[in-house]
């Protein structure tokens, strides 16, 4: 579904990531871990069109998107969150997560004048899916609620609702458990297992290695803007590349 | 009486300036420093079109046309920068307009201006045709209010919101940001035109003098005081601008300062605005609760 091939991106005399390949075939979730500052956000912003690559190409769905603006990518059905909460504040829950949905017809200025009732019809609509993603989310009491008051993992849980209006066929989910209380990351937990079983698939920026161990059948780590194993958790933990990425080379007396 | 009349046909063209520019300024969060160029462009289009005998309507609707038309083809180089920049190439590009009619004598003839602007035919000339250009710019006021509430309160103005508080998270939920935006300039660009056509078929006479940036900063006054990004703020704003300043004319002052008095106008107005800006951000009529407030 997803497949990156030497993928180079430098800021000045930084290489933040450097001849990255890799493949994502369909379904599950994948895994990126790797220390801070290894790449893996920018791994991220490439993919989903806010950085330009400076060389490689990646395909979605054999699509090029290489060079493509994110909201091209994001209609293609790749959606992404950010790593730091970015909710609307002034708007409630409910009309976050309406306004993410992709296609609206009333976003054009005719049907606003010409087709009010089409417009209506699809707000309507809209505000039942959005309903229902609340209800899977948990979120459905607070729907009335400004998004700027929910907690900051509230907002994360709205984050993947707006996300999950777009019906994306892959979604990046950049530290989707960083700074959430553990009952929260539980229900984060269920709602992407749930997700994954519908087909959806899933790539998460995770710190948090149980919980990449219980959630992913493969992970990819970066270290220093290279890719440096890819495989299953149980084998990254054993690792020498990934342990030394991590915790530092050993240093052996003469 | 008259006096009133024309303060209030003033203040109702004024209101739809301020609506159109807050279509950018209040909804798209773009600062639009040169919003003066499309309503100096309304004006000078339905002038000349009225002049060479082509009936008032008719002239009125090429000159919205050609504003919208000339907004959205400013949209698209402005828009490559953001932010401050945004409003520095809107602010040269009204100062261009301004130098162009300042100096295509042939067109526009120059600082002379153009005199003898025809009113609708129905509306008599001078001050016996007051009554009926009240109704007509009620009416106008009227239908702008209306199409810019049904164009704000829909998709089409939420997603602008959208790109006002997080471009990147619009595009993320894949909006065309840079296509929401050209639309925003030319809807905005349209009815500034009328409000200019408005006002030059009412004033009868203009010339580049008339769109300076004090008309600029008056209208983002009124945006920014009555209220960024509501219905009816700029509505209010236009009527509380337009009546202190007619206001001032009243005041106590004696004969020999009288010459400091219009500079003078202009620096209260930008202090107005700064004092806003820092005291009261979202103008009279605020858009939203604060969450946690």
């Amino acid at each position: 579904m997803l497949r990156v091939q030497n993928v180079t991106k430098s800021f000045g005399a930084l290489m933040a990531v450097h001849d990255v390949s890799f493949e994502l075939g369909d379904g599950g979730i994948t895994g990126m871990v790797g220390p801070n500052g290894s790449g893996k956000s920018t791994l991220f912003h490439i993919l989903t069109g806010f950085y330009k690559l400076d060389r490689g190409e990646v395909f979605f769905n054999r699509h090029s998107i290489g060079n493509r603006p994110p909201y091209q990518i994001s209609r293609l059905g790749l959606s992404r969150s950010f790593q730091h909460t970015r909710p609307l504040p002034f708007m409630s829950v409910r009309d976050n997560l309406i306004a993410a949905a992709p296609g609206q017809i009333g976003e054009r200025i005719w049907p606003l004048f010409l087709a009010p009732a089409r417009v209506h019809r699809q707000e309507r609509s809209l505000r039942e899916k959005a309903g229902g993603i609340l209800d899977l989310l948990e979120l459905a009491p607070l729907a009335a609620e400004l998004a700027g008051r929910l907690s900051y993992g509230q907002q994360k849980l709205m984050e993947l609702g707006r996300i999950l209006m777009a019906d994306p066929r892959l979604v990046l989910l950049d530290e989707p458990t960083a700074g959430i209380n553990p009952t929260l990351i539980r229900r984060l937990v269920e709602v992407l297992q749930r997700l994954c079983k519908r087909g959806v698939q899933i790539f998460l920026i995770e710190h948090n290695m149980p919980l990449v161990a219980e959630l992913c059948r493969h992970v990819f780590v970066m270290d220093s803007g290279e890719l440096i194993f890819s495989g299953t958790p149980e084998h990254a933990r054993r690792d020498p590349r990934v342990v030394e990425a991590y915790l530092g080379r050993e240093i052996h007396a003469a | 009486m008259d006096y009133i009349l024309h303060v209030f046909i003033l203040a109702l063209i004024y209101s739809i300036f301020a609506m159109s520019l807050n279509l950018e300024l209040g909804y798209a969060g773009l600062y639009n420093f040169g919003h003066v160029a499309f309503f100096g462009m309304g004006a000078y289009v339905s002038a000349l079109l009225s002049r060479s005998g082509i009936p008032v309507p008719g002239a009125m609707l090429c000159a919205m046309a050609a504003a919208g038309i000339a907004g959205a083809l400013l949209a698209v180089p402005a828009l490559r920068v953001t932010g401050d920049y945004f409003g520095i190439a809107t602010l040269v590009f009204a100062e261009m307009f301004r130098l162009v009619c300042l100096n295509e004598r042939w067109l526009t003839k120059g600082p002379m201006g153009l005199p003898g602007i025809p009113r609708p035919a129905w509306i008599a000339p001078g001050v016996d045709g007051l009554p009926g250009y009240l109704l007509l710019t009620a009416v106008a006021t009227a239908g702008v209010f209306l199409f810019v509430r049904q164009l704000t309160r829909s998709p089409f103005g939420r997603s602008l919101k959208v790109i006002r508080e997080d471009e990147h998270i619009a595009q993320a939920f894949g909006k065309n940001v840079l296509l929401l935006k050209i639309k925003s300039i030319a809807a905005g660009s349209v009815l500034a035109g009328l409000a200019g056509a408005l006002w030059a078929h009412y004033i009868s006479y203009i010339s580049p003098a008339d769109f300076t940036l004090t008309e600029t900063i008056l209208v983002v006054l009124c945006v920014v005081l009555g209220g960024r990004g509501t219905n009816w703020g700029p509505v209010l704003g236009a009527f509380a601008v337009i009546f202190f300043g007619e206001a001032v004319r009243f005041l106590p002052i004696p004969h020999e300062l009288h010459r400091y008095v219009a500079p003078l106008q202009g620096m209260v107005y930008g202090g107005i605005l700064v004092l806003i800006v820092l005291k009261l951000p979202d103008g009279m009529i605020p858009e939203h609760r604060r969450p946690g407030a």
